[in-house]
């Protein structure tokens, strides 16, 4: 199968809780905005809103799970394969041989959570492939495995 | 193989101010004809720190061959340091503005590939180096494939493959989609002229940008493709033409990425087609010199079918027909689309057929993917449809099989993966 199978590996955990808290925040600061700019209008009105907007919210975190339980990489004999998306789902496929460069990046929140994010570079621009959320020693495991793959198969242009 | 430092020729900096030089002359016109030189004394102020500034940057360049790398220097106050190297050269172009004809000069273009490749360009030397130059690098850019460099004697043998009758051209350009629509427009304008004069003196009043692009447009196709011609000589396949700017480009077949033919509506009627190749590359970035992100270079400007397919299989060899279409259901998704839509496979290339009202036709080597997609859409998953993307590193191209039956998509991908891994590593 080209999308399932028992060598798929998922990010960790912590991606999601991570997620979860972007999102949670996000819509805490627009509630409570929204509520503060209504409530000298209607007070009705304010609280309407900041119903609504708590529930957007709700509702955003279901769809961040299914984002997060997504993500998905698989390391085959000649290709690093990556899986993405809910509404546009993405099966991406790079030789090992294409790989031009590697690198790891972690924001301030991604640290906090001791994650990063591995991406992959090939000549192509289009063919953008990132897996985010990795414990911080699987990134570099996954780092330098492709990178030892990278070298052992690189062609040229 | 190293020598000196050589500088450009001295002419450069008027060439590369290009139509501004010619402003200046005019603007010039009044001072030196008994003008009142107190009053035209700002604008000769103005002249003449151009010039110097043009004169001093002439004087700060320098280029050389070191070895297996061309490098450039250049810069007063940011001093630059360029090595192109060699090896990745895509493509060696000449290029002549109307203002380096009239001087006898021309710019040499190397097009180097790789992620950083940019666009290493020398501007200007004199005609009658440049040729020379241009074969020598070529042959230091063979150099690691094969060691023999061509004499000249060598190189001059070619045999043309293509040319370009001026009438052809020009119907053509006439019936292609651009210039369908400038002549509708322009027949609303006349037409508008005779029945209510005022309101059209309001269009072109409000539309001249526009009106101003799409001549540009016409202007420029008709412009570079004048006298076009192909041949293929011992280093690859020559493209030369022009009008006003003579170009003449040498691309090597094995270092062709994409290949695309578009047909127009009214092309079609009369078996017509364009065949336009891509080579590795930067993509194109905003901003971006227009002349070298202009668009992809056509290898046939137009021509029939069959000569497009006979040149076709020069660049891409093994080339595929789209024999596979789509699923009828596609029709809810894309109805204009679905006509054209097919692909098809050999064991070394690809091909991905599309387009709403133009076809729109791309052919791919194998050897040259550089990674595989498949994406799904909400609407394609409704329709059990998926699309399977190829990506290269050329400019602009890149293949889709789009909307193929979910089942098909995933085939198609699980076979596409071990070939292209195959003509990867199979000897050119």
């Amino acid at each position: 199968m080209l999308d399932s199978g028992p060598d798929w590996r998922a990010p960790s955990p912590r991606l999601l809780t991570m997620r979860r808290l972007e999102v949670a925040a996000i819509t805490l600061v627009v509630a409570i905005a929204l509520f503060v700019a209504l409530v000298f209008v209607s007070v009705v009105g304010a609280v309407i809103a900041l119903v609504v907007a708590l529930a957007l919210g709700g509702l955003l975190e279901l769809f961040v799970e299914r984002r997060v339980h997504a993500w998905g990489y698989a390391e085959r004999e000649d290709d690093l394969f990556v899986r993405r998306g809910v509404m546009f789902s993405r099966l991406s496929v790079i030789p090992y041989g294409r790989m031009q460069f590697i690198d790891v990046t972690a924001g301030p929140l991604e640290r906090l959570f001791g994650l990063a994010t591995v991406r992959m570079h090939t000549a192509a621009a289009a063919s953008d492939a990132r897996i985010p959320g990795l414990a911080a020693d699987e990134a570099a495991r996954v780092r330098d495995r492709l990178a030892e793959l990278g070298e052992a198969q690189a062609a040229g242009l | 193989m190293s020598e000196g430092w050589t500088r450009l020729h001295p002419l450069s900096p008027v060439v590369r101010l290009g139509r501004a030089a010619i402003a200046i002359f005019v603007l010039l016109l009044p001072a030196v004809f008994g003008g009142n030189i107190a009053r035209d004394y700002p604008q000769l102020g103005v002249v003449a720190l151009l010039g110097l500034i043009g004169f001093v940057n002439w004087l700060v360049t320098r280029w050389r061959i070191d070895g297996d790398d061309l490098r450039i220097e250049t810069g007063v106050l940011r001093r630059q340091s360029l090595r192109y190297p060699l090896k990745q050269v895509q493509a060696i172009d000449i290029v002549r503005p109307g203002l380096a004809r009239m001087f006898r000069v021309a710019e040499l273009r190397l097009r180097m590939g790789g992620a950083t490749g940019g666009t290493a360009r020398l501007a200007y030397l004199n005609e009658r180096e440049v040729e020379p130059l241009r074969a020598r690098l070529l042959a230091l850019a063979h150099g690691g494939e094969d060691a023999e460099a061509p004499t000249p004697e060598e190189d001059d043998r070619e045999e043309v493959l293509a040319t370009l009758p001026t009438g052809r051209l020009v119907a053509s350009i006439f019936v292609s989609d651009v210039g369908i629509v400038a002549e509708a427009v322009l027949l609303g304008l006349v037409l508008g002229a005779v029945f209510a004069p005022s309101a059209a003196g309001g269009i072109v009043g409000g539309g001249t940008a526009e009106i101003v692009g799409v001549a540009t447009l016409l202007w420029r196709r008709f412009n570079q493709e004048y006298h076009f011609s192909l041949a293929r000589g011992t280093d690859g396949l020559r493209l030369r033409g022009g009008l006003v700017a003579l170009s003449a480009e040498t691309v090597r077949p094995g270092r062709v990425q994409a290949v695309r033919m578009v047909e127009p509506f009214i092309w079609r009627r009369l078996g017509w087609c364009r065949l336009e190749l891509d080579l590795a590359g930067r993509q194109r970035r905003k901003g971006e010199d227009e002349t070298t992100g202009r668009q992809l270079r056509a290898l046939l400007p137009v021509g029939s079918r069959a000569l497009a397919l006979e040149l076709l299989e020069l660049v891409v060899p093994d080339a595929p027909q789209p024999t596979e279409r789509a699923p009828r259901r596609v029709l809810w998704k894309s109805p204009l689309r679905y006509r054209f839509l097919a692909w098809g496979r050999s064991d070394r290339a690809v091909v991905a057929q599309s387009g709403r009202i133009r076809r729109v036709t791309v052919w791919l080597p194998l050897e040259k993917v550089q990674s595989l997609r498949r994406v799904e859409g909400p609407l394609q998953r409704r329709l059990r449809l998926a699309s399977v993307h190829l990506d290269t590193a050329g400019r602009a191209l890149h293949a889709t099989l789009r909307d193929r039956d979910r089942s098909e998509a995933d085939a198609a991908l699980s076979a596409l993966i071990p070939l292209a891994r195959a003509a990867r590593r199979a000897p050119p």
